[in-house]
């Protein structure tokens, strides 16, 4: 691993108040650094959604970004209630999200199919009752 | 385009002006936060008529040049104290959506006019 920088956040549940505030401090971070702004978008969509899924699903979690020299690599882990089927959570339009959450324009189904999306590489590892753990790598070009 | 000019062509409400003179290139349509995440372009005015604080976070994230409110809606107020917070220009319009789209296409905005 060629890592020159690990910044660590830590995701409160339920709350979506203050969702948001990690992608925020690493998209300040990734624009201190002099990244393009093609692959700071990238990474914020991918954290947002994440950190958005953690908040709504999972009552938080923690969410590391290795900036690597060639990739930024994001590891999202949570103690939440696992995915069961992933396949299908991957299906854009597919959510389990409830009304209130709907109500705030969040829950189209559509988190994982961006992080997918904006990532070049994605890995979903889940165990029910134990948490999940998204990877996703944004390489440099 | 600029912002101002934004503001001046279409009689805008001005909630919070960040950047007066930041140019405006596109334009998107959408009140589901995911798929403006997705799909709103940087430097776009993004309309909408949801008003709660999330619009910033997605805003600041997808790099949008401005929020445009449509319909008369108005910020919530914690929606209007992060948006001057994070430097986001939050503006309002009693238009519909699709009537500040068509006007904003008017402008040359979204064109190569």
């Amino acid at each position: 691993m060629d890592d020159c920088i690990t910044l660590t956040y830590q995701v409160e549940g339920g709350d979506l108040t203050h969702a948001g505030e990690a992608s925020s401090g690493v998209k300040q971070a990734l624009r201190k650094l002099g990244l393009d702004p093609s692959v700071i978008r990238r990474v914020s969509v991918c954290m947002y959604e994440g950190e958005i899924n953690m908040v709504i699903h999972a009552n938080g979690g923690t969410a590391k970004v290795d900036v690597g020299l060639d990739d930024i690599t994001i590891t999202l882990t949570d103690r939440g209630p696992g995915i069961p089927d992933i396949e299908k959570a991957m299906q854009a339009g597919f959510t389990t999200a409830g009304d209130s959450v709907r109500d705030l324009g969040f829950g189209a189904g559509m988190g994982l199919p961006n992080m997918k999306k904006y990532s070049d590489e994605m890995t979903v590892e889940s165990v029910l009752g134990v948490g999940t753990t998204v990877t996703m790598v944004v390489r440099i070009e | 385009m600029t912002v101002q000019q934004l503001i001046d062509g279409l009689s805008l409400t001005i909630f919070h002006l960040d950047d007066p003179e930041r140019p405006v290139t596109g334009g998107y349509c959408g009140d589901l936060l995911s798929w403006v995440m997705g799909r709103a372009p940087a430097d776009g005015a993004w309309l909408t008529i949801m008003s709660n604080v999330n619009v910033a976070a997605v805003a600041a994230l997808a790099d949008t040049a401005c929020v445009i409110l449509a319909e008369g809606v108005v910020p919530d107020p914690p929606l209007l104290d992060k948006a001057k917070a994070q430097g986001i220009t939050l503006l309002g319009t009693g238009l519909s959506v699709y009537d500040c789209a068509v006007r904003l296409g008017a402008l040359g905005v979204g064109t190569d006019a």
